[in-house]
């Protein structure tokens, strides 16, 4: 009887899931038919663009496979991208996390006014990088520093009323390249182009903060009873630090330098408004070079074989970080 | 167990204690003084504006310079306005139910499904600027408000699938289940059990999306050639880029655009805060 009872609710329970099942994804079809045009289908596109031959504004249909790759490279302007878009990458990197972590510390160790300070190291991430760049743009705009008598702006001129007019540089508009060795038959000049410092300390300014929400958020998943106990056992706080701290943030240290280096590799909004690529193209990165050649140029193939580029860049920062993610999550 | 700590802190207050109070504020001061640059210069009049007196303070609060911003903003302010809500609210709704189906009705191959749309928030978006606006011409879209708001619908279900998909991953699966065994379908299921324990996950999307589709910059730029509809980023930098404009009204400008993703962050700083970090995957 009871049998009897059970058997029917069951075959219609698997129904209902089977029709629920179809229904989900059914739900999430025009998502994926959206990402799959607008995400892999252009990119498809743009990668068989950049393998053919444009003439103007017409595509010859004639595939000559990587000739715009290598002819986008042979430039010293491209070479000159690669070099600032590495540089720009590197510093802030650099900066954002040790200046993340560096707040993220002091605000664990039970300040006083700790939600104060850390609402004013986010807030910048609350703005565009246009807004950003337009008041760096302003900070930075040297003036007439070297003149009889010098005449600063901004930054400078900040330095030379508390007395550090010895500090005073052209920011921006700082044309050399320290140390511009040419090397490896490289047509660029490598180093670090100055007017590149100025663009980091406007974009570390914008995103260190998110640094330390990240690594503040690490530190609080920390349990006190370990570093109690290392305490009891006599460690310093330098060494429950460096000994069991820092291993513990590395994950979160992963987070951070793929999600600042993905943004750092496509930087363009800022470098737009903060400097324009200039002086020469000493700023310019990529992304800023795939515009100008695609849009005003009207250089589709050689723009195309540009964003390709970046694409694969950041491809190989990306993806092996969604596998990784995915693993740990199938694990825990 | 705390009793040894605090006996500690006291003693140790001194100069440690000052140490980290002088590297904190001296960090605050860096953050803050862009804004403090920004807010001396807006409210400057016109005759005061020099930039040899840049650091000095107004002598009185002038609006002429908002007034001038406004003129040049304003429409593009309305623009990016009809932009966001549209796209605001039809990103949460596909984000919604995308979490849904991909953290609770997980079938064959759908992590790597989530992967694959996941990676989609990484690409530089050059890679897919041409086809683009091909295809947004062919839609009869390109240059118009309708177009943008697709677009960053579309580029936008990547976090916030992601947002919503760890948000649901917290909601007890024995809950679905007992609502499963009651006979309560698909959407029941949503609308009954999900939906009403979704409000932070909302809020959380909103803000994200909001906020990041106020700022955004390239696609205005690429899909609005007519500066009747252009957004309000890609305004602003034409204001900041014509050689005619004063500096304080650039300036002004810099805190009018500002001003709404600000006042987000002031009074909902919380739920920024958690749609920042969920966009770092599991932070």
């Amino acid at each position: 009887m009871q049998q009897a009872q059970t058997q029917p609710i069951v075959t219609r329970r698997a129904r209902r899931f089977d029709t629920d099942r179809f229904i989900a994804i059914l739900m999430i079809l025009p998502s994926v038919v959206a990402v799959a045009i607008f995400v892999y289908g252009f990119i498809g596109w743009t990668g068989i663009v950049s393998l053919t031959r444009w003439e103007g504004l017409k595509s010859s249909q004639e595939f000559i496979g990587l000739e715009n790759y290598a002819s986008i490279f042979s430039t010293t302007r491209f070479q000159t991208n690669i070099r600032n878009m590495l540089v720009f990458t590197t510093f802030f990197l650099i900066a954002c996390l040790l200046i993340g972590l560096l707040l993220a510390v002091l605000l664990d160790s039970g300040v006083k006014g700790e939600s104060f300070f850390r609402a004013v190291y986010i807030f910048p991430m609350a703005l565009s990088f246009i807004v950003t760049g337009v008041v760096w743009q302003w900070l930075f705009a040297p003036g007439n520093y070297q003149g009889t008598p010098p005449d600063p702006t901004g930054i400078n001129l900040l330095l030379q009323k508390v007395g550090l007019a010895s500090l005073m540089t052209g920011w921006t508009t700082d044309a050399s390249v320290v140390p511009g060795i040419r090397a490896f038959g490289l047509k660029t000049r490598l180093g670090v182009p100055m007017a590149m410092i100025p663009v980091v300390i406007a974009a570390v300014w914008q995103m260190s903060g998110f640094t330390m929400a990240m690594y503040l958020a690490g530190l609080r998943g920390i349990s006190d009873e370990i570093k109690e106990a290392a305490r009891v056992d006599g460690a310093s706080e330098w060494q429950i630090f460096r000994t069991i701290i820092l291993p513990l943030l590395q994950p979160v240290t992963l987070s951070a330098v793929i999600i600042l280096g993905h943004i750092s590799l496509k930087i363009f909004d800022l470098i737009v408004t903060m400097t324009g690529g200039a002086p020469g193209n000493n700023t310019e990165v990529p992304g800023l070079y795939m515009y100008e050649i695609t849009f005003k140029a009207n250089k589709f193939a050689e723009g195309a074989a540009v964003a390709m580029v970046m694409l694969i860049v950041v491809t190989l920062l990306i993806v092996p970080y969604l596998i990784y993610n995915n693993r740990q999550e199938v694990e825990s | 167990m705390s009793a040894l700590t605090v006996q500690r802190r006291p003693l140790r207050l001194t100069w440690g204690r000052l140490a980290i109070y002088i590297i904190m504020i001296a960090f605050a001061a860096f953050f803050i003084l862009p804004v403090y640059l920004l807010l001396i210069t807006s409210f400057k009049s016109f005759e005061e504006v020099s930039l040899s007196r840049m650091w000095d303070l107004p002598r009185g609060l002038a609006f002429e310079s908002f007034g001038r911003a406004w003129e040049v903003l304003q429409r593009s302010f309305s623009n990016s306005v009809a932009l966001v809500i549209p796209a605001t609210i039809i990103s949460c709704v596909l984000g919604s139910l995308n979490g849904y189906v991909l953290a609770k009705w997980k079938f064959r191959g759908s992590d790597v499904l989530f992967s694959l749309i996941l990676f989609g928030m990484f690409i530089p978006y050059q890679s897919v600027l041409v086809p683009l606006v091909e295809t947004l011409r062919v839609l009869g879209l390109y240059g118009s408000i309708p177009g943008l708001v697709l677009v960053h619908v579309v580029y936008g279900i990547p976090i916030t699938t992601l947002i919503f998909r760890n948000y649901y991953a917290g909601v007890p699966t024995e809950l679905l289940e007992a609502g499963k065994i009651d006979g309560t379908d698909f959407f029941g299921l949503y609308r009954y059990i999900v939906l009403p324990l979704s409000i932070p996950g909302f809020v959380v999307v909103a803000i994200w999306q909001f906020t990041s589709i106020w700022n955004e910059f390239l696609f205005g730029l690429i899909i609005t050639n007519d500066p009747q509809k252009t957004p309000v980023t890609v305004a602003l930098q034409n204001l900041s880029g014509s050689q005619y404009t004063q500096w304080n009204v650039q300036m002004a400008g810099a805190l009018l655009v500002a001003l709404p993703t600000l006042v987000v962050y002031i009074f909902l700083g919380r739920y920024f805060l958690r749609g920042l970090l969920a966009g770092s995957l599991k932070g």
